[in-house]
C-alpha cells in the first residue's frame, strides 16, 4: 500500500519583492496618497489664511448674518458672518433636493426598466453629457431662459399660496431669487443624483423582479415591491452628493441670486445668497481683512461638504456592498 | 406500438411581456386624448405656452390612463398609472436639457463672424459691435491651462487607480475614500486654495495658478474612471506575466497599462470635459486677459471667464458675446465627449 505522505519536506516558497519593485510599490504609493496631502493642505493652509477672524469673531462668524467692512483702516469696526450665507446654502440646496430626487427616480427607472434598449444607451450616454455642461452655461441658461418664466410661477405661487410664510414676500417683486437658483441647481444635479440611481436600480437582484412577474404581478408591482425598496439607500446617498454638489455651486448661483445679506426664509424673494457665490463676488475687491473672512468662509464651505460628501459616499458604498 | 406525430410547425413561444401593436394603439389613441384634454385645460384656466400644455398634459395622462383602466382592476391601473407618471416626469426632465442645448446655439451663433475663433479681444471692448474682437486668446488661454492642468493630473490620477487595483496596498480603501472626498471639493474653495499658496507665494495670478486650481477637480475624475477601466484587465494576463518571471513593475508598465491604454485616454479625455468649462477657480487664480497670450506666469483668459465677464455687463453686445462662447465651449465639451465615446467603444468591442 501507498502512503500518501513523502519522505522529502516540500520545498519552501517564497515571496518577496524584488528592489525594483519595492522602488515601484513606494513610488505609486506616494503618488497615491497625493490627494491626502492635498486634502490636508487645503484645510491647513484656509485655517492659516482665515484664523485670525475665526479668532475675532469665534462661533459669531458662522451665526452673524452681518457682512460690513466698518472702517477699512480700521479692522476692529468690522462685523463679518456667514449666517444668512449659510441658510441661503441650505434654502437652495434643499429646494434643488426636493426637486431633483422625485425627478431623478423617474428618470432613473425609465432609463432602466421602460426605455427601449437602443435608447437605453442614448440615454446613459446624454446624462454623461448633460452632467459635464459647464456650471456657467447653465448659469447664463438660468439668467436668461429661466428667470422669467419662474418670475411668472412666483406670481402665481405668492397669489394663490401667500399665507404660507415661505412664499410669503414683504413686496411683490420677484427676480433673482432662491426659488430660481433652487430650481437651476435641481437641473443642474439631476444628471448626477440620476446616474447614482440608475446604477443602484441596475443591480437590484433580477430573480427577485421574475419572481414578481410570476406571480402575476405587473412591472411596477415589481419595482415597487423589489427596485425601490433595494435602491433607497443608494438613492439617499446619490441625493447627498446632489447636495454636497449644489452647496457648492458658484457660477450659477452667483447669476441667479441676488446677493443680500439678510437671513431670508422667503424663497420668492429676491434677497439670498450661497458661502460660494459670497465669495465670487467679494473676491475682487475685498481689503485684506474682507479676504481673510474669505477664507474663513471658505474652510467652512470645505468643511460642510467635506462632511456631505462623506455620508453620501459611506451610503452609496453601503448600498454597494449588499449586491 | 403508438406513434408520435412530430409537428414540423414550432409554435413561437408566446411573450407576454413585449409591446404588441394593440399596446401601440392603447398609447397613440391616449396621448391624442390627453392632448386635446390638455387644450381644453389650458383654455379653461390661465395656462399657457408649451409648459402649460405640457403641465396639462402631465395632468391628463395619468387620470385617463387610469380611468382606461380601472376596469381590469387596481393592479392593472396603478400600473398603468406609474407607466405614465414616470413617461411624464422623464420626458419633462429632458425639457430644460434641450431648452439649453437649442438656446446656446441659437443666441450663439449670432456671436460668429468669420474671425470669431482667430481674433482676440485686445482692441475690441465687450461691448463693441459683434463684428469685431473674436475668442481666440480664450481658446488659447483655455488650452494651455488644460493642458498643463492634464500633464500633472493624468498620470498621478492612474497611478492612483494603479496603486488601488495593482498594487491592493494597505491604504487601498484610504485612497478610494479620499479621491471621492476630493471629487466633493467645491470648485471656488479649489480655487481659494491655489489663491492661499501659489497666487499669494509668487505674487499674482498666472496660467500655471490656473492649471494648479484645475488639477485639484480634474484628479479625482481621472483616478475613479482609470480604476474602473483597470479592473476589466483579466487577472491571466497578470499572472502570465509573473509566470514569466517579471516584475510587478514591468506587469503593470509592459502588461497591465497597455492593455488599457485607449480607456486611459477616455479616463483621461473625461478628466478635461470636466474641468474645461470651471469658472469659479480660475477667477481666484488666472483672472482674465484681453490679448492672446502664451505666458505661464501672468493672467491669462479662459473661455469660462469669457463668458462670465461679458455677461457681467449687462450689454447685448457682450452678453451675445457671453453666448458665443457658451456655444464655443460647449463644442469642445461635445467634441471631447465623442472622442471618449469613440475610443471606449472601441475598446469595449474589443
Amino acid at each position: 500500500m501507498q502512503t500518501t505522505d513523502s519522505p522529502v519536506a516540500p520545498r519552501e516558497v517564497h515571496t518577496y519583492y524584488t528592489r525594483v519593485d519595492r522602488v515601484f510599490r513606494g513610488f505609486v504609493a506616494a503618488s497615491a496618497l497625493f490627494s491626502l496631502v492635498v486634502l490636508m493642505l487645503i484645510a491647513a493652509f484656509l485655517l492659516y489664511r482665515g484664523f485670525e477672524i475665526f479668532s475675532d469673531f469665534g462661533f459669531g462668524f458662522i451665526t452673524n448674518s452681518k457682512w460690513d467692512i466698518g472702517n477699512p483702516e480700521d479692522t476692529s469696526t468690522a462685523v463679518l458672518g456667514i449666517g444668512a450665507m449659510l441658510v441661503g446654502s441650505v434654502i437652495t440646496a434643499f429646494i434643488a433636493i426636493i426637486v431633483a430626487v422625485p425627478f431623478a427616480m423617474a428618470s432613473a427607472l425609465f432609463i432602466e426598466f421602460y426605455a427601449p434598449r437602443f435608447l437605453r444607451t442614448v440615454l446613459t450616454a446624454v446624462l454623461d453629457l448633460v452632467a459635464a455642461i459647464p456650471s456657467v452655461i447653465y448659469g447664463i441658461w438660468g439668467y436668461v431662459v429661466l428667470l422669467p418664466l419662474v418670475e411668472d410661477w412666483s406670481g402665481t405661487l405668492y397669489k394663490y399660496l401667500n399665507w404660507i410664510p415661505i412664499f410669503d414676500v414683504q413686496t411683490p417683486i420677484f427676480g433673482r431669487s432662491p426659488l430660481l437658483a433652487g430650481l437651476l441647481l435641481a437641473i443642474m444635479i439631476l444628471p448626477i443624483v440620476t446616474s447614482v440611481a440608475r446604477e443602484v436600480y441596475g443591480q437590484a437582484p433580477r430573480d427577485l423582479i421574475d419572481a414578481s412577474y410570476a406571480l402575476g404581478g405587473t412591472k411596477w408591482a415589481g419595482i415597487r415591491t423589489v427596485v425601490l425598496p433595494f435602491g433607497k439607500s443608494g438613492l439617499v446617498g446619490g441625493a447627498m452628493l446632489g447636495l454636497g454638489r449644489a452647496m457648492g455651486e458658484t457660477v450659477a448661483v452667483y447669476l441667479t441670486l441676488n446677493l443680500v445679506f439678510k437671513t431670508n426664509f422667503q424663497i420668492l424673494a429676491s434677497a439670498g445668497g450661497n458661502v460660494a457665490s459670497l465669495i465670487a463676488n467679494k473676491f475682487g475687491e475685498a481689503t485684506a481683512y474682507e479676504l481673510k473672512a474669505l477664507m474663513a468662509a471658505g474652510l467652512v464651505l470645505f468643511l460642510v461638504t467635506l462632511l456631505v460628501n462623506f455620508l453620501a459616499t459611506v451610503i452609496v458604498n453601503r448600498s454597494r456592498k449588499i449586491v | 406500438m403508438t406513434t408520435y406525430e412530430t409537428s414540423t410547425v414550432v409554435p413561437a413561444p408566446r411573450r407576454p411581456w413585449d409591446h404588441t401593436r394593440s399596446t401601440a394603439v392603447r398609447v397613440a389613441v391616449l396621448v391624442f386624448l390627453s392632448g386635446i384634454f390638455s387644450s381644453v385645460i389650458n383654455g379653461l384656466t390661465g395656462l399657457s405656452g408649451f409648459l402649460g400644455w405640457y403641465l396639462g398634459l402631465a395632468f391628463a395622462l395619468p387620470v385617463i390612463a387610469f380611468v382606461g383602466s380601472v376596469r381590469h382592476g387596481w393592479n392593472l391601473a396603478s400600473d398603468r398609472i406609474a407607466t405614465a407618471l414616470i413617461t411624464v416626469a422623464f420626458a419633462a426632465v429632458t425639457i430644460p436639457w434641450v431648452s439649453i442645448f437649442v438656446t446656446v446655439y441659437q443666441k450663439g451663433s449670432k456671436a460668429f463672424h468669420a474671425k470669431y475663433l482667430t481674433d482676440d479681444m485686445r482692441i475690441t471692448p465687450s461691448s463693441d459691435l459683434i463684428q469685431y474682437g473674436g475668442v481666440a486668446h480664450a481658446i488659447i488661454g483655455t488650452l494651455i491651462m488644460v493642458l498643463i492642468a492634464s500633464l500633472i493630473a493624468v498620470p498621478l490620477g492612474i497611478l492612483a487607480a494603479v496603486y488601488i487595483v495593482e498594487i491592493k496596498g494597505r491604504f487601498a480603501k484610504l485612497v478610494r475614500f479620499l479621491t471621492q472626498a476630493m471629487s466633493g471639493v467645491p470648485s471656488i474653495v479649489a480655487g481659494l486654495f491655489i489663491y492661499a499658496t501659489v497666487v499669494v507665494f509668487f505674487g499674482g495670478f498666472s496660467a500655471w495658478a490656473g492649471a494648479l486650481s484645475l488639477v485639484i477637480l480634474m484628479l479625482p475624475t481621472v483616478a475613479r474612471t482609470s480604476e474602473e477601466i483597470l479592473k476589466i484587465v483579466p487577472d491571466d494576463l497578470r499572472t502570465a506575466s509573473y509566470a514569466l518571471g517579471a516584475t510587478q513593475a514591468r506587469t503593470t508598465f509592459r502588461v497591465v497599462l497597455p492593455t488599457v491604454a485607449s480607456g486611459l485616454v477616455t479616463a483621461a479625455v473625461l478628466g478635461i470635459a470636466r474641468v474645461v468649462g470651471e469658472t469659479a477657480p480660475l477667477i481666484l487664480t488666472a483672472s482674465y486677459f484681453v490679448a492672446k497670450s502664451t505666458s505661464l506666469t501672468e493672467p491669462i483668459a479662459s473661455l469660462p471667464i469669457y463668458i462670465f465677464s461679458s455677461l457681467g455687463l449687462g450689454d447685448d453686445n457682450a452678453t451675445t458675446r457671453a453666448w458665443g462662447g457658451s456655444l464655443v465651449l460647449l463644442g469642445v465639451v461635445f467634441i471631447l465627449f465623442a472622442i471618449a465615446r469613440t475610443i471606449s467603444t472601441r475598446l469595449s468591442r474589443k
